[in-house]
């Protein structure tokens, strides 16, 4: 049994992410952010129970729905809303967007527009890490949808061979883009992969934070072991289509009612509650100042100016 | 960037060394001096590599930087990008450039723009040696000569170098650079010898070398083209054209100063290319010196490229599809006179 203080820790950064997705999907439909953007709604517990299990030295990979990962991995919310925003103050100056963002202060070592392109990154930057001496884990976020391109079963093999301080999080949220799982996979129990390269695999309750940390941080201690990497497979459920302009018709009603009634910020308060039945004021004044902070950010991100398009074209002379 | 030594003038005591040998040297050297330099690709640890290009480099390293890798160039590509982003220097070979198309995704999708998406906080100082050309019939997916592929991607540089002397000192900047390059070598080059200084020195990139001065004709060529348009001119000579050779060693940068320079005195150019024509960057530099020195130009610059073909595994059939020595002299000739 972990700590009131920790349950609530997970329950901040849990809502911190659902609360910093809807009020940018907001901004979304009011057309101050354009291009892509992949919400992480449904799919929090993953990102917060795995990077409360990591130190500050550690490393993550994030991919295309990447805010969850920077915001648990403690990134600023002002930069990050104002580099949605395409704004000069934004983690990539306004030159990456929703996709893009990287923050070397937390150890985020970028989330990706390609889909499986940072599994083999994370595992050089794990390489790094072995050859320098140090101690440190990387923490690898993909889908489903990534498990189906060869640089997964390549990059496994890799962190396998050289045993490597991987975690591969394999987030299952059931569609790559529109494609149901099941229908590009003979068996949807995608951990089983990982046993085939010879490396410790098993699945989670991708909605339960706490299930989620508890495994990530045994996954963590095998990695400083020298036993990595580990294959973690976090079963969950996308809450909305692939990106903010997309229905998700295709998305069965029963299945996502299914997953929304086991929705990982109510599941993650039900944990507090357990333990403490009283704390429901306490989780309402987290919820307060949180919210607070995410306004803080859009103001910032608003007010902030927009990139030069004269200091850009110097600045890239040299490309 | 690298350390700027005065190049292209050899001072003595000289060496001679093979172009294998020479970066050999420089992976040595630089592993020396920089322990965050490490080396992967198949086959280079106990084997020493195809060519034996990183032979004896395990035996003083050890295998922590010298890696042997599965045949997996998409991942242990990716694997450099990772540890080139979080502090290391990695030098991955990738053993023909025909397969570096496994791992364009990494090149191009990530090497290539994490700079660029970091708003310059991060960088990946990753160099990718590979080789391209045609050898000696290894048909259609051993033999092609692709810098044009990674001539068009910004945010990578591109060295292309000729002999033992720019092989190695643009090996140690490449290194040296906080920037992605690809280190083009060509697979008939790797047993030809030439000088090197007894000091340690770098070939900054970005800066062409005349290999021969002349004054009726600029011959512009790289890689495996150089020595081979070096002979034609001496040829030329004999029949009395008077050739300048410049090799631009880095196509990116592209020191363009100095091309032009030339061809402003010969008022002729003629660019010599292995890889095909189509999309080429003889292509690129023609169009430089047409819109830069227009009307000063005496004629047309002239491309003597590959044939748009797969390369044949015959080796007459393969000869046709690339520029010979005695293509070059007719070519030149034709210029010399037109």
């Amino acid at each position: 049994m972990y700590p009131r203080a920790t349950l609530v820790d997970l329950y901040r950064t849990v809502y911190t992410i659902r609360a910093f997705e809807n009020r940018c999907i907001k901004l979304y439909r009011q057309g101050l952010i354009r291009g892509y953007f992949h919400p992480y709604l449904g799919q929090e517990a993953i990102a917060a129970g795995v990077c409360a299990a990591l130190g500050p030295q550690d490393y993550i990979v994030s991919n295309h729905r990447g805010h969850g990962h920077c915001i648990a991995r403690g990134a600023d919310l002002g930069r990050m809303t104002a580099e949605l925003l395409g704004k000069a103050t934004g983690y990539c100056g306004g030159r990456g967007g929703s996709m893009h963002i990287a923050d070397s202060e937390t150890g985020n070592l970028g989330a990706n527009g390609i889909v499986g392109a940072g599994i083999p990154i994370g595992v050089g930057a794990a390489l790094g890490a072995r050859i320098r001496g140090e101690d440190r884990v990387t923490a690898v976020f993909f889908s489903d949808g990534a498990s189906n391109n060869g640089v997964f079963p390549e990059a496994m093999n890799l962190a396998a061979i050289w045993g490597l301080a991987v975690i591969f999080v394999l987030e299952n949220n059931q569609y790559a883009v529109s494609t149901p799982v099941e229908s590009v996979t003979r068996d949807p129990d995608l951990y089983k992969r990982g046993l085939a390269y010879g490396i410790e695999s098993f699945p989670v309750d991708g909605n339960d934070v706490v299930e989620v940390y508890a495994k990530s941080c045994e996954a963590a201690a095998t990695c400083r072991r020298g036993d990595g990497p580990v294959l973690i497979e976090a079963k969950t459920y996308r809450q909305m289509g692939h990106h903010v302009n997309d229905p998700g018709l295709y998305m069965p009603r029963d299945r996502l009612a299914h997953y929304k009634s086991r929705d990982p910020v109510e599941m993650a308060a039900g944990r507090v509650l357990a333990l403490d039945h009283s704390a429901s004021a306490d989780l309402q004044d987290i919820r307060s100042v949180v919210d607070t902070e995410i306004e803080a950010a859009v103001t910032f991100a608003t007010d902030s100016p927009a990139p030069c398009p004269q200091q850009f074209l110097e600045r890239t002379e040299g490309y | 960037m690298a350390e700027q030594v005065t190049d292209a003038t050899i001072i003595a005591p000289a060496r001679t060394v093979k172009y294998r040998e020479a970066l050999n040297e420089a992976l040595r050297e630089e592993m020396q001096r920089d322990p965050s330099v490490f080396l992967m690709g198949i086959g280079i640890a106990e084997r020493g590599g195809s060519y034996r290009v990183t032979e004896g480099l395990m035996d003083e390293f050890g295998p922590s930087r010298v890696i042997d890798t599965p045949i997996s160039e998409a991942s242990f590509t990716g694997a450099a990008v990772g540890a080139a982003i979080t502090g290391m220097r990695p030098v991955v070979e990738i053993l023909f450039v025909d397969f570096a198309l496994l791992a364009l995704d990494q090149l191009i999708n990530q090497a290539a723009k994490y700079r660029f998406f970091t708003n310059d906080a991060g960088c990946v100082p990753l160099v990718i040696r590979t080789q391209g050309g045609v050898g000696n019939g290894l048909a259609a997916q051993h033999s092609q000569s692709l810098e044009a592929l990674f001539y068009h991607i910004p945010g990578l540089k591109l060295v292309a170098p000729a002999t033992p002397y720019d092989a190695k000192g643009l090996l140690k900047s490449a290194i040296r650079c906080d920037d992605p390059v690809v280190f083009m070598e060509h697979k008939l080059l790797y047993t030809t010898a030439g000088d090197i200084p007894t000091d340690e020195y770098c070939v900054e990139l970005g800066k062409a070398d005349t290999k021969r001065t002349g004054s009726d004709l600029t011959l512009i060529a790289w890689s495996n083209m150089v020595p081979r348009s070096l002979a034609a001119a001496e040829a030329l000579a004999a029949a009395g054209v008077d050739v300048e050779v410049v090799d631009p060693r880095s196509l990116v940068p592209l020191d363009t100063e100095t091309i032009l320079a030339s061809v402003s005195k010969t008022r002729r150019a003629l660019i010599v290319q292995e890889a095909v024509r189509r999309g080429g960057v003889a292509s690129d530099i023609a169009s430089i010196i047409h819109e830069e020195l227009y009307g000063r130009l005496a004629a047309p610059a002239r491309i003597l490229a590959g044939r748009n073909t797969p390369i044949p595994f015959n080796l007459a059939l393969e000869r046709a599809c690339i520029p010979q020595e005695a293509d070059i002299v007719a070519a030149a000739q034709a210029l010399a006179q037109g």
